[in-house]
């Protein structure tokens, strides 16, 4: 079997276009930073993004299979990491998200989105029927909502929210019934007015100023209304690298990593960020190509898992930017600074590659 | 049934890939519509954030007594405070900067808990007009403290204890209500403008016009880039018609006594010195000035912020007999009115005391000379008899008694003249007989300003030239500043010379041996004038109330011009509670005798404007006078002038400043 295995169809057009946008996340990364206490972060950047590269060709050798076989002690694995970050973890701002390790901070709650798509695709592929039944919905729904409740507790809703697409990808590809789908979302509707109770404050001043950025300029509010100015005063052609006001007089806040996107869209215009938005585009398209390439159906689910986490990121992100969404603190994958991130996304392509290069096998 | 191999349904990631299609689409609109169609107004949104206009201070002008000597000057301070948007703990710094800051911690965090609902990007102000010693303590940790900064504005240094405190007035934050007023309209909210005194009249001219710079800044505030400036236009400065060394000897004179001393030139209407007691300290003012502090300003009794050569209207007791004089000779009564003062007389069935009976003596007969320089009752009784209030509040009126003098300064009040048609107006009442005798001595119902007995009795000693009494010279003050008075700047009311040189011969006699002050004699000096000493309430009350206690003492007048006739100076002399004229009198002949010394020492009169010497505008303080060289200049912040000649020294320390 392994004789058919080769980097030969290693696929290198998406890795060219995964490296493109991450070439221009540096880029601004390197423009946003200038002449801040953070300059030199794209240094650090391009570090992350060897050493993501370095993993991804080295998880494409490991047969994904063999991974799946495995996948049950992983998902064990990152509920305990998860436990030991809500009992052993550094508190930063009010939240226990990162375990100290010599030499660097660990954040379990990216690399337990990994395990989820895996698990996911299992469950999924060893599903033997046609249509979702009650039991499988129900079991799906806990593997990935028990790490989910782990991360709310720390507390990091952005993250967990993340979680989310990769559970509804699996039961929409598992064949999921508009009536289940309608039950979902009217339970969701009903919990809703519960959910706004348990929201911290600091949640609930988030979705206000959502819902109206101009009630509160100064505080909640400022965020997005100075990212909308970032935005919207790039014009059609943008200002320049290095150029643009709102990033350098430090009106955007965190132009490096969760508002990346809107320093970009300020220094290179609508044009820029739409040739950004189609980079995105062509590498969910050749992903999901992919997955339908795929040897088998676990293949097929874990290359949707990936697209489900790349899209969510990508609409939360560039929404939030625009201000069609809510602050929730995601970083826009490829592009924002950050090692956890850039390493989760360059995991997660190393196992699509893994699948591909395995297309021809059997 | 499924086998491991089959295929996820195609048709399912077809539609993953169209909802992936509307995502972006969502998306490429949400940017088409912030960056295309709304790019204008971002666009400008972005510059109103990056440019901000950043106020540059004028610095307000100075106040110069006549000769050009620095009466008020501005000095550096410095404010610290506090940057929020530093991401440090502000509460766990609190200690150490309290520390520095010589505030106490609690204090410290109390106030960042009230202002944390403020904007981040606005600091919350610490202490304004910090020490060198805390300035030196910010400097030194810019590194650990980051979020600690200071921020220097100019501040009025007035003089200190208080010296012509009500005369120059001070400045405060403009309020809310000044600013709903037509007057302030070009004004914005935190401007420095004069509240009270010269500060408040001539503000206009004082003020000047801050100019602006346009910056670009930092979401810090952080200026990055200088565009473009607006210079301010400093305030003009102004030069003051009075002189510091009488001043100094007006405020000698009335050290820590209760009352007002105006001293001013009648031919021209400047005066030359003013001083009010109780005094406060302006400079209290010039920071923020406590709750507390100013609760007991304005509670005190004593009413500390008036300026009482403007503001007391109080019976002119027997300096009213002048008026009444002048009145009963120009309509030819007094002339050969011969009067036998038995210490007292029945008019209208009571019986009215003169003052000589308290010695247990009698005046005897009495002519117009005599009942002025030993003050007879019984004389002004007769004489008030014959003339009627009719024509006594026809002089009295004229004479501006009973009306604002229209000097340049802002609440002057009018006071009382009495009169038939007064009483019927505020009373609805029919006016007694037996009211016109006390009104001949200056009691009654009649209320005036000792500004108001200045200019009057300046004037019936300069045969009856009143002049506006003014503290700017009108050459200096553009048109659109000058106040508007309905007084004429000059009103004459000729006497005739033989009636004139009775009265002011009469004058010069109360100051020998033979009249009410002789205590307050100046050998080779003319000093002329005329005492008085006004009841606060009537004796009968007196005695029923308070027996001796001081809220009832007599108020002690003197009203002295020198020399007699067309005389350079009148001194107007309140002292409340001094019980007899004579010690109102020593007061104005202290400030007599400093203005004939220095008129002796210089070769030209030294009411004529202009000094010797022009003080330049800047930071440096100087006394261009002889006896006072040597240790008068130090730098800023520091002032310090050594007029250890005089007993008093004008300048401060700035405040905080040990």
């Amino acid at each position: 079997m392994s004789r058919y295995v080769s980097f030969r169809d290693f696929d290198w057009p998406l890795l060219g276009f995964v490296l493109l946008i991450c070439a221009i996340g540096v880029t601004e990364i390197y423009s946003a930073t200038l002449h801040t206490k953070f300059a030199g972060a794209h240094l650090k950047q391009v570090y992350w993004i060897i050493g993501g590269v370095i993993g991804m060709f080295l998880i494409s050798l490991i047969n994904y299979q063999a991974m799946l076989e495995q996948v049950h002690w992983m998902y064990i694995a990152s509920v305990a990491s998860l436990v030991s970050v809500l009992v052993f973890g550094q508190k930063y701002l009010g939240a226990r998200r990162w375990i100290k390790m010599p030499g660097f901070h660990f954040q379990p709650s990216e690399w337990v989105k990994l395990i989820l798509i895996l698990a996911m695709a299992r469950y999924f592929a060893e599903m033997r029927h046609k249509d979702l039944s009650w039991s499988d919905f129900i079991k799906a729904g806990m593997v990935v909502g028990i790490p989910m409740l782990m991360v709310l507790a720390q507390p990091d809703m952005g993250t967990a929210l993340t979680y989310l697409p990769i559970a509804v990808m699996g039961l929409f590809l598992g064949g999921l019934r508009l009536k289940q789908a309608l039950a979902v979302v009217m339970l969701a509707g009903m919990m809703l007015p519960i959910g706004l109770k348990v929201l911290k404050p600091y949640q609930k001043e988030r979705l206000t100023s959502f819902m109206n950025p101009e009630a509160d300029k100064q505080g909640s509010g400022y965020q997005v209304i100075q990212s909308q100015i970032a935005v919207g005063s790039g014009g059609i052609w943008g200002k320049g690298t290095a150029k643009g006001s709102q990033t350098h007089l430090a009106y955007l806040p965190v132009p490096q990593t969760d508002f990346i996107f809107a320093a970009f869209s300020e220094e290179h215009g609508f044009v820029g960020a739409l040739a950004v938005l189609l980079l995105y585009f062509i590498v969910l398209m050749r992903l999901t190509q992919n997955a339908q390439t795929a040897p088998d159906r676990a293949g097929a689910f874990i290359v949707m898992g990936v697209v489900a986490v790349l899209s969510f990121h990508i609409l939360v992100n560039i929404g939030m930017v625009v201000g069609f969404m809510p602050v929730t603190g995601i970083p826009l994958p490829l592009m924002s600074y950050g090692g956890s991130s850039v390493l989760f996304m360059f995991l997660a392509l190393g196992i699509v590659m893994n699948i591909r290069m395995r297309r021809f096998v059997n | 049934m499924l086998e491991r191999d089959d295929k996820v349904s195609p048709i399912r990631l077809t539609a993953v890939q169209y909802i992936i299609v509307g995502i972006f689409l969502v998306l490429t609109y949400g940017l088409w519509r912030l960056q295309v169609m709304n790019s204008d107004i971002y666009a400008s949104l972005a510059e109103k954030n990056r440019v901000r206009n950043v106020p540059i201070l004028a610095p307000r002008g100075k106040l110069l007594d006549r000769e050009g000597r620095t009466i008020v000057d501005n000095y550096p301070s410095f404010s610290a405070l506090l940057l929020r948007d530093q991401s440090r703990d502000l509460n766990a710094d609190a200690d150490l900067i309290a520390r520095g800051l010589n505030l106490k911690a609690d204090e410290v965090r109390e106030r960042i808990k009230k202002f944390s609902w403020l904007p981040q990007y606005q600091p919350i102000f610490l202490k304004e007009d910090i020490t060198p010693d805390e300035l030196a303590f910010v400097e030194a940790h810019r590194n650990e403290l980051p979020e600690l900064d200071t921020i220097m504005s100019h501040r009025r240094l007035y003089p200190k204890s208080g010296f012509m405190a009500h005369l120059i007035g001070y400045v405060g934050e403009v309020t809310e209500d000044m600013l709903n007023q037509p007057q302030f309209e070009f004004y914005n909210p935190g401007d420095v403008v004069g509240i009270s005194g010269i500060e408040k009249q001539y503000n206009q001219l004082l003020m000047g016009k801050n100019g602006s710079r346009r910056s670009v800044v930092t979401s810090r505030g952080k200026e990055v880039q200088r565009l473009d400036e607006t210079p301010a236009v400093p305030g003009k400065q102004l030069k003051l018609t009075v002189d510091i060394d009488l001043q100094i000897a007006a405020e000698q004179a009335m050290e820590d006594k209760n009352g007002a001393i105006v001293a001013m030139d009648p031919h021209t209407g400047e005066i030359l010195a003013m001083v009010s007691r109780p005094t406060y300290d302006p400079n209290d003012f010039a920071v923020r000035i406590s709750r507390d502090e100013w609760n007991r300003l304005v509670t005190d009794p004593e009413h500390p912020l008036l300026n009482k050569a403007i503001q007391a209207q109080l019976a002119p007791g027997s300096t009213f007999k002048i008026i009444m004089a002048t009145a009963g000779l120009q309509e030819g009564v007094a002339q050969d009115l011969r009067v036998n003062c038995p210490g007292g007389a029945t008019f209208y069935g009571r019986y009215f005391k003169c003052w000589i009976t308290s010695l247990h003596r009698v005046h005897g007969a009495v002519d117009i000379t005599k009942g002025i320089y030993q003050s007879c009752d019984v004389f002004f009784y007769t004489l008030a008899e014959r003339l009627g209030i009719g024509r006594i509040a026809q002089y009295a009126t004229a004479f501006g008694l009973g009306q604002r003098t229209g000097i340049d300064l802002p609440q002057e009040v009018s006071g009382v003249m009495p009169s038939e048609q007064w009483k019927i107006k505020n009373f609805k009442q029919k006016w007694f007989a037996g009211e016109t005798i006390s009104v001949g001595i200056g009691q009654g119902a009649v209320a005036v300003t000792p500004i108001q007995l200045a200019r009057a009795i300046g004037g019936i000693a300069s045969g009856g030239v009143l002049r506006r009494p003014h503290v700017a010279f009108p050459s200096d003050v553009p048109a659109n500043v000058m106040p508007v008075s309905n007084v004429p700047e000059e009103v004459r009311i000729p006497i005739d010379p033989k009636n004139w040189e009775i009265i002011t011969d009469a004058m010069a006699q109360v100051t020998t041996a033979a009249g009410t002050a002789g205590s307050a004699h100046l050998e080779g000096i003319d000093f002329a004038g005329k005492t008085g000493s006004a009841q606060t309430i009537s004796n009968t009350a007196k005695a029923k109330l308070a027996h001796g206690k001081e809220d009832y003492k007599d108020n002690a007048w003197f009203v002295g011009v020198v020399p007699r006739r067309n005389p350079e100076m009148v001194v107007a002399v309140l002292f409340e509670g001094g019980e007899h004229g004579q010690f109102a009198a020593r007061l104005a002949a202290q400030v007599v005798r400093a203005y004939v010394e220095k008129r002796r020492r210089q070769p030209t009169k030294v009411a004529k404007r202009g000094g010797p010497t022009e003080v330049e505008m800047g930071g440096v303080w100087s006394l261009p006078v002889e006896e006072s060289a040597g240790g008068q200049t130090v730098h800023a912040g520091h002032f310090f002038v050594d007029l250890s000649t005089h007993r008093l020294s004008l300048a401060t320390v700035a405040p905080g400043v040990e």
